[in-house]
C-alpha cells in the first residue's frame, strides 16, 4: 500500500465561556485536527483498498496525541470525541470510510481506552467544504449533556485527489447543558452506551 | 477585562508539501479569534473609547494566544495581520475602533519590535461569514515572500450583537516563495518598509 502523504494540517481549538447564560467556572474546550492527505485511489475504481487503514494508523495516533496536547495535554481531561472525513471530488465516499478504524483506534489508544463508539460522518466535497463532526461522550454514548458537534473545514482543501481526515475532542458538556437525560456522573461504563 | 468574551478560537495551519514538493520546515500560520459582545450594537454612539480600550486588551491576549499556538516566543514571529467582523447590528466603525487606535501597540509588546504597519481588513457579516486576514512581514512591509493571508470563520459567530476580532501570526512566509523581491535576509528594519 502507498505511503501516507500529508500536504497540510490544521489544529483548531475553541474555548467557550458562555452562550448567553452565566459563564461556566471552567470554559469548555472543543478541538479539531485535520490532516489533508493524498488519496491514493483518486480517479479510478480500486477494489482492494482496505490495506490503507493500517497505513493510516501512525498518522491517526500522531494526530490524536497532538490534539490532546492542543487541549492542554491531559488525556484524562477529554470527555467527548468524534471523527470525520471529507473526500475530494476525484474520490469516492468509500475512501472516507477507511478512516473509521485508524481514527477510532488512535483516539482510544491516546486516551487510554474509551468505551463508546466514536460517532462519525463523511462526505465528498470540494475545497472549503465544511463538515459538522458529531461528538458524544467517550465512555457512554447516551450521556445527553455531551451530545455536541464541531464544524471544521480548510479553505483550500480537499483538492480533487486528496482527502481530509479529522478528529475532534471536547473537554466537557455543552456550556449550558440543561435538558436532562443520562448524566456523566451516572455512567455505568459497561457497554459503552450508559 | 472590559471585553465580554463569549468564546476564543485558535487555528494553526501547517503546510508540509505544495504541488508535490516538500516544504521543509513546514510553513506555519496561527490565528486567534475572540468573539465579544458589541457594547454599542443597535444604536449610534458617538464616543467609541470603550471599543478602543477593548482593542488594546484583545491585542495582547490574542497575540499571546497565537504565539502560544505556534509554540514560539513572540520575537520569533515573522509576519502578522488583523481583522474584525462586526455582527449585523453594529457598524464598520466599531471594527475600526477596535483595530486601529490601540490594538497594534499591545500586539507589538508581545511580539517585540514590529516596525511594519499591521495589515488589516474589516467587514460586517452574519454567523459563519468568512474573514480574510491579510499578512505582511512584521518588520519590513515590502518583504515579498511574506505577503499572504489567512481565512478564518466560526459557524456560530458573529451573532447580531457581537464582534469577531482576529489576529494572525506566522513563523514563516508562503510555501516555496519564488517571485523575487525583498527577502527577509535583506531587511534593514528601520522604517518598517524595507
Amino acid at each position: 500500500m502507498p505511503e501516507v502523504q500529508v500536504r497540510k494540517r490544521l489544529i483548531t481549538v475553541e474555548e467557550i465561556f458562555h452562550e448567553g447564560g452565566q459563564p461556566a467556572e471552567k470554559p469548555l474546550k472543543r478541538g479539531a485536527i485535520v490532516a489533508v492527505i493524498a488519496n491514493p485511489f483518486a480517479g479510478r475504481y480500486v477494489e482492494d483498498i482496505a490495506g490503507f487503514m493500517d497505513d493510516l494508523k501512525p498518522l491517526g495516533l500522531a494526530m490524536a496525541r497532538d490534539l490532546i496536547a492542543a487541549l492542554g495535554g491531559d488525556p484524562a481531561a477529554i470527555e467527548g470525541y468524534g471523527k470525520g472525513a471529507i473526500v475530494g471530488s476525484a474520490g469516492e465516499l468509500e475512501h472516507g470510510a477507511l478512516w473509521h478504524v485508524p481514527g477510532g483506534y488512535a483516539m482510544r489508544e491516546a486516551l487510554g481506552g474509551a468505551k463508546a463508539i466514536v460517532p462519525s460522518t463523511k462526505k465528498v466535497g470540494g475545497p472549503g467544504a465544511r463538515l459538522d463532526v458529531p461528538v458524544t461522550h467517550i465512555n457512554a454514548s447516551y450521556v445527553r449533556s455531551h451530545f455536541d458537534a464541531m464544524e471544521v473545514g480548510i479553505p483550500d482543501s480537499p483538492r480533487a485527489d486528496e482527502m481530509a481526515v479529522i478528529l475532534v475532542m471536547t473537554t466537557g458538556p455543552r456550556i449550558h447543558a440543561r435538558v436532562g437525560g443520562l448524566k456523566a456522573s451516572e455512567i455505568k461504563g459497561e457497554d459503552g452506551l450508559r | 477585562m472590559k471585553a465580554k468574551i463569549r468564546k476564543i478560537a485558535t487555528f494553526v495551519e501547517e503546510t508540509h508539501t505544495e504541488m508535490g514538493r516538500p516544504v521543509s520546515p513546514p510553513t506555519r500560520k496561527a490565528a486567534a479569534v475572540a468573539v465579544i459582545e458589541n457594547p454599542f450594537a443597535g444604536r449610534y454612539v458617538e464616543d467609541l473609547t470603550e471599543l478602543m480600550e477593548i482593542g488594546e486588551e484583545l491585542g495582547g491576549l490574542l497575540a499571546e494566544k497565537a504565539v502560544a499556538a505556534l509554540g514560539i516566543e513572540g520575537p520569533a514571529a515573522e509576519s502578522y495581520g488583523k481583522a474584525a467582523l462586526v455582527g449585523e447590528n453594529g457598524e464598520l466603525e466599531h471594527a475600526a475602533a477596535i483595530l486601529h487606535p490601540r490594538m497594534g501597540t499591545a500586539v507589538r509588546k508581545v511580539l517585540g519590535k514590529g516596525a511594519a504597519l499591521i495589515p488589516s481588513s474589516k467587514k460586517r457579516g452574519g454567523p459563519g461569514a468568512v474573514l480574510d486576514i491579510p499578512l505582511g512581514h512584521k518588520d519590513a512591509a515590502y518583504v515579498r515572500s511574506h505577503f499572504d493571508g489567512m481565512e478564518v470563520s466560526l459557524n456560530d459567530a458573529p451573532r447580531a450583537g457581537e464582534i469577531m476580532v482576529a489576529l494572525a501570526v506566522t513563523d514563516s512566509g508562503r510555501p516555496l516563495p519564488r517571485v523575487g523581491g525583498l527577502t527577509k535576509h535583506e531587511i534593514k528594519g528601520e522604517d518598517g518598509l524595507r
